[in-house]
């Protein structure tokens, strides 16, 4: 086999894997802050700096607005009428808060994965893809348990009106897993495998482009290498563009919930 | 020659034909898209929005692969 290995040009290459994913404790050999890593310090960071931005915009409005109320203004006036407006109903503007909060915290935890110095979408580990799927599966059923009874929401949900009688075996089990069981799961994994996919997407160009570049011996492969860092950019670029569409699908879906669950039937 | 030998995870191949699924529904999604609004210009963001749910949804399938592919690659 000694002739064949030549021709594997990543030899001693460790591919990224899921284990990229395990990052060390900042605070190693710290009792009780063993559990405190990278991903905690970013959705702190993230959660500080939303915070912060929403409270200096809706702090001072001027009649005539200057350059950053305008693009306060201009989030807010995008959140309320695409996600609220459009997709809850007459009864948005209750809801309004808790989908600023959730798009804004969502998009910054995401953007730390093209952010230079970070590099690493929080949602990439799955405990906070899970957590904020949690949040928001026990608020839309709490909504709808608030509005129609612990009963009727459960008929509500899984009971669409106009089915026969004959049906209600096949289609109040089948509704009751669609509307109440799977939801979250694809909500929470559809946002981390995205993060995750990304991620893993750019450490294989870098990480392989570096490998190429630097550990291996042929012409070819520094050129391969070369182009592969390159190609990384673009992965950047699709990277952006996921990562901003994957924050405003999660709320829209959870926009979605919270009507499916207060909707009148009509 | 060469003894041919190849190692890896099946679950990539298995990512691979699973993924095939989703390509189509995204195509199907997007293409829609298109020809509504090469139908009715002014409809285009109604479309677009509605389509982007879509594709959020189809595209699901073929993430939620490749996690499983890593999920299952180690049996």
């Amino acid at each position: 086999m000694s002739g064949w290995t030549g021709m594997v040009p990543m030899e001693g290459f460790e591919a990224p894997g899921v284990e990229s994913f395990d990052l060390p404790s900042l605070f190693p050999g710290v009792p009780g802050l063993e559990w405190f890593n990278r991903y905690m310090l970013q959705a702190l960071v993230a959660f500080g700096l939303v915070l912060a931005f929403w409270l200096v915009m809706a702090r001072k409005n001027a009649m005539v607005p200057g350059k950053a109320q305008f693009i306060g203004e201009s989030a807010y006036g995008f959140i309320r009428n695409t996600l609220g407006r459009d997709m809850i109903g007459h009864d948005f503007r209750k809801y309004l808060p808790f989908l600023m909060a959730l798009f804004s915290f969502i998009l910054l935890n995401n953007l730390w994965g093209i952010f230079p110095l970070t590099l690493l979408p929080t949602a990439s580990h799955v405990g906070w893809a899970y957590g904020m799927t949690a949040m928001v599966w026990v608020l839309y059923n709490a909504i709808g348990i608030k509005k129609f009874g612990f009963g009727g929401y459960l008929r509500h949900a899984t009971l669409p009106p106009g089915v026969p009688t004959w049906m209600y075996p096949l289609i109040i089990p089948l509704e009751f897993l669609s509307n109440i069981l799977v939801r979250p799961l694809t909500l929470s994994l559809r946002l981390f495998a995205n993060m995750f996919a990304g991620h893993l997407l750019v450490l294989v160009f870098v990480l392989g482009g570096e490998y190429l570049l630097l550990h291996s011996e042929p012409l070819v492969n520094k050129v391969a290498g070369v182009a592969s860092l390159i190609f990384s950019m673009a992965i950047f670029g699709l990277e952006l563009f996921v990562q901003i569409l994957q924050a405003y699908i999660f709320t829209v879906l959870t926009a979605q919930y919270i009507s499916s669950a207060t909707a009148e039937e009509h | 020659m060469l003894p041919m030998e190849l190692t890896g995870s099946l679950g990539i191949v298995g990512y691979g034909l699973g993924a095939i699924g989703p390509g189509i529904g995204v195509g199907l999604i997007f293409a829609a898209v298109i020809e509504g609004t090469a139908r009715q210009p002014e409809a285009r963001g109604v479309m677009l929005s509605t389509a982007f749910i879509g594709f959020a949804l189809t595209e699901a399938l073929a993430i939620i692969g490749i996690a499983l592919a890593f999920v299952f690659g180690g049996l």
